[in-house]
């Protein structure tokens, strides 16, 4: 994507349909009521993709929203993460979960290396320094 | 026991009916700043304060980097800008509490300098503001111009049928967003599916949660049936934050989750869960929200659900609690979160205290006025009573008539409400069917569509719906079974809204700040910013949004009026006949008394507001009358209404000096020649709990004044019934229709009265 969104582009559906597609690449217009009942759209064409994440964060960027934005960049990483191991990996940043900081290093490495990852990366080698510090790899069941 | 031995009071008796108020079930407790109550300055709330060094903050708020706990740290990387820190700190609090109320400092400049600023000088600068300063800066700063709100649909059985017919009346109330969750967590999944179907039945757009463990919520929304969460919770102290089993970095996770799977997401903190939690570190409940909000900032949430929220209850009870969740609102905004701003847990028993609350909030506008207003019955509400509920509907829709301040909610016609509950009963059992779930049974329906609570349905048991909900999850079924189930059965309209909800995921655009769906457009922050810049400026509703405020049920007007007196005339010829007998002049009977009726008493009005006829009053008065010795004789004048001069002009015209004045409403009074027309003998101006006895008793005074006596006047006993609340707008329309028909230097009308049979009997 060269073409960075701006305020004036939202909302996408409706200012740029062109750029929205589903999960499996289908138009919005092509997701549709009788294309649901002959088989030729399903649940994983109401997915969100990496790009529309990425578009949207231009948009938050765009109106003073980095945070917002950055939330966005790392949901684009995680888009196509399956749901179990977002979960897994969600219930190791909680605390106690971990039983110290190698565990969370080596979710950081899978994020990098086999989700492609680096922002959330990043964010859960954060993590695992600062549960260090405060002492949240301590037993809690 | 009121007296002692010695005959002294010892106590003043109204203190008992103070307690035996609403008021007193609340319970309040004392500033003790030493151990967390306090709302806005705790014994250990630091000074703001902020070291840098090349870009990285060394020390903030009083705290050394090495000491940060993870909250700390977590907003000393993600919420502080260092482009705006050394600026927006140097800035006195007062010069920025100033702009914060200043109507030519724009909302992006503050919200600018926000992003520079540590919990402590947030916190230090909105506790500069009044109550007053806090709702007009809140409503500056809120992000989305246009305002709404959330209901809660739950009920006390999990019964989905009723969670459809529920979810249907939100939704025709006008709710942006309805939640719902559970009695019995392993109902969640059927409570999800319900809801949906309900809130896809009249329009499209409403956005749904299930409140639900977090994993699962997940799970639920990856299946489609919800399009938002708000259950990411924050917490303002290190400990309270482990206690409530998660980190910033772990609910970071979850935000960057939801987001990645097209989920709307907001998270949630407010006043005093530290506090509840027994973790509040001597702090102020005020700094402690400046630090939830700055992580939820850092975070990237896109917006809060705050104000208290379970701690609402907890922080009204410390002085200043209330104005504390005001300043942790503005708080949000500034930070530039959509706000759902609490008004949901209900704090007082005092419905006073609950109208109070929502006042500014309602004139201020917010982006979810309420997150959680009782859309259903108290009993029914699964998360617990709201300020405003099922009962308190119709209550929150006059309030915004009265101030014409968009709440976000609308009145609903009776059959509408009707037919839209037996429409939402009808899909979900469509879908239940279509899906082999449960057959539900014509009585189980009929039962829902006509119930007010769970109370008066026979519909499913809690137990019932665990094996629908298992059956759900197991089967794995999405909610694109249900869109197909929905359209095979012939329930198109709801079919195309549910799948117009879940397709807006795809684009991603109600992840935006403030996002709703109003008329199938998404409207945010973005596309709909609050541009607040002075009078004229800002969200005001439209003409048509004003009527629609205005449409509450039952409104009285001039038509009504005269349509409901057209529907007495008949009966009252059937009681009385007035024959005109030409001009009436100065009798001289010296126990005669003139009762003078006003211009329209028996012509176009037929019952004064306590409901009786205006043959029964003259019956009553001329029984009183007759009693004591005397004679009616009834004069119509046409050039006055008012009750003194109809009195005074009767008693220049009686015999014995005395005449009554009676208006077709009941206003009464006992008049005589020679005072002054507002210097009456006797009056009742509360027409509406005048009884017959009473006019009889007025009669028999008449004529005692007739002899020269001095009567014990007759009192109207009144209870404190806000009378003008109840009856002045009728009572304004008759006297109107009365006024309307006098004519200037109209003379006096003789009129013979003739009771008939049946108002003898």
């Amino acid at each position: 994507m060269t073409e960075k969104l701006s305020v004036n582009d939202y909302p996408v559906a409706e200012q740029r349909p062109e750029l929205v597609r589903g999960g499996r690449g289908k138009r919005l217009d092509e997701i549709t009521l009788d294309a649901l009942q002959a088989g030729d759209a399903g649940i994983e064409d109401l997915r969100i993709t990496p790009e529309a994440l990425r578009r949207q964060a231009e948009i938050s960027r765009a109106a003073g929203r980095a945070a917002l934005a950055d939330n966005f960049e790392r949901a684009a990483e995680m888009a196509l993460i399956p749901q179990q191991t977002i979960m897994e990996f969600y219930e190791l940043l909680r605390p106690g979960r971990a039983a110290d900081k190698q565990v969370l290093l080596d979710v950081a490495a899978r994020l990098r290396d086999e989700f492609s990852a680096p922002r959330m990366a990043a964010f859960v080698e954060e993590a695992a320094e600062v549960y260090a510090r405060r002492g949240l790899f301590k037993f809690r069941y | 026991m009121a007296a002692n031995e010695a005959g002294q009071v010892n106590r003043w008796k109204r203190f008992e009916d103070w307690d035996n108020r609403p008021l007193r079930l609340d319970k309040f407790a004392a500033d003790d700043p030493a151990n967390g109550f306090s709302a806005f300055a705790g014994k250990a709330d630091p000074k703001p304060a902020i070291s840098m060094k090349s870009s990285a903050v060394t020390m903030m708020d009083g705290v050394a980097a090495d000491d940060f706990d993870m909250i700390d740290t977590f907003i000393a990387r993600h919420h502080l800008d260092p482009d705006i820190v050394e600026e927006a700190m140097a800035m006195p609090s007062s010069q920025v509490a100033r702009m914060l109320v200043d109507m030519h400092v724009p909302r992006n400049e503050l919200a600018r300098l926000a992003r520079g600023m540590t919990p402590a000088k947030l916190a230090e600068v909105v506790a500069q503001l009044n109550s007053l300063e806090l709702a007009f800066a809140y409503s500056k700063m809120r992000a989305r111009k246009t305002p709404g709100n959330q209901g809660h649909v739950t009920n006390a059985k999990d019964d989905p049928l009723q969670l459809a017919a529920d979810a249907a009346i939100a939704v025709a109330l006008g709710f942006d967003e309805i939640e719902t969750t559970m009695r019995v967590a392993r109902n969640s999944w059927s409570n999800a599916l319900a809801c949906c179907v309900g809130s896809a039945v009249g329009r499209a757009g409403t956005l749904f949660q299930c409140s639900s463990e977090e994993a699962e919520e997940l799970e639920i929304g990856l299946a489609g049936f919800t399009s938002y969460a708000e259950t990411v919770s924050v917490y303002g102290t290190e400990n309270a934050f482990i206690d409530g089993d998660d980190t910033p970095w772990s609910k970071a996770w979850l935000a960057a989750a939801y987001a990645s799977r097209g989920i709307k997401m907001r998270c949630t903190s407010g006043a005093a869960a530290e506090l509840l939690m027994g973790f509040h570190e001597a702090k102020s409940l005020l700094y402690l929200e400046a630090r939830c909000l700055c992580m939820q900032r850092a975070m990237g949430s896109q917006g809060t659900q705050n104000g208290g929220i379970d701690g609402a209850p907890l922080a009204s009870t410390i002085p200043g609690g209330v104005r504390e969740l005001l300043a942790e609102n503005l708080l949000a905004v500034w930070l530039d979160l959509e706000c759902a701003s609490g008004n949901d847990a209900r704090h007082s028993e005092s419905e006073i205290r609950v109208g109070a609350k929502i006042l500014p909030y309602l004139i201020a506008g917010s982006d979810l006025i309420c997150s959680g207003f009782g859309t259903i019955l108290k009993y029914d509400n699964s998360f617990n009573p709201s300020s405003f509920n099922g009962e308190e509907l119709e209550d929150f829709l006059v309030l915004q008539r009265d101030f014409e301040a968009d709440g976000g909610l609308k009145s609903v016609d009776e059959a509408d409400a009707l037919a839209l509950r037996r429409r939402a009963v009808d899909a979900l059992s469509a879908v239940f069917e279509e899906l082999e779930l449960s057959q539900p049974e014509e009585h189980m329906k009929q039962s829902v569509v006509a119930a007010s609570g769970s109370l008066e349905t026979t519909s499913f048991s809690p137990g019932e719906v665990t094996t629908i909900s298992r059956n759900i999850e197991e089967r794995q079924i999405t909610v694109v079974d249900v869109i197909k189930a929905l359209a095979s059965r012939g329930f198109a309209d709801e079919a195309e809204n549910l799948l117009f909800l879940v397709k807006l995921r795809v684009s991603g655009d109600y992840l935006q700040t403030s996002a709703v769906i109003r008329g199938g457009k998404v409207l945010s922050a973005i596309n709909d910013p609050n541009d607040y810049s002075g009078p004229g400026t800002g969200y005001r509703p439209s003409e048509a949004r004003k009527e629609e405020l205005a449409a509450i049920r039952e409104v009285l007007d001039r038509k009504e009026v005269l349509r409901t007196e057209a529907t007495f005339a008949n009966d009252e010829a059937r009681r009385i006949r007035y024959i005109s007998m030409g001009e009436a002049t100065r009798g001289n009977g010296q126990l005669e008394i003139v009762v003078g009726i006003s211009p329209g008493y028996g012509e176009q009005l037929f019952r004064t507001l306590a409901g009786h006829p205006s043959s029964s009053v003259l019956m009553a008065l001329r029984d009183g009358i007759e009693e004591a010795g005397g004679r009616m004789r009834v004069v119509r004048f046409i050039h006055t209404a008012d009750t003194s001069f109809l009195g005074l002009s009767a008693a220049t015209l009686a015999g014995s000096g005395v005449g009554i004045g009676l208006q077709a409403k009941g206003t009464c009074v006992i008049h005589q020649t020679g005072r002054l027309p507002h210097n009456n003998l006797e009056l009742f101006s509360n027409a509406p709990i005048t009884t017959l006895e009473h006019y009889c008793g007025f009669g028999r005074n008449a004529v005692a004044y007739a002899r020269g006596e001095q009567p014990e006047p007759v009192v109207v006993p009144t209870m404190g019934e806000a009378l003008g609340a109840r009856f002045h707008a009728r009572s304004a329309l008759i006297f109107a229709v009365e006024t309307a028909m006098t004519s200037d230097g109209a003379k006096p009308q003789e009129i013979g009265v003739e009771f008939l049979k049946e108002a003898a009997g």
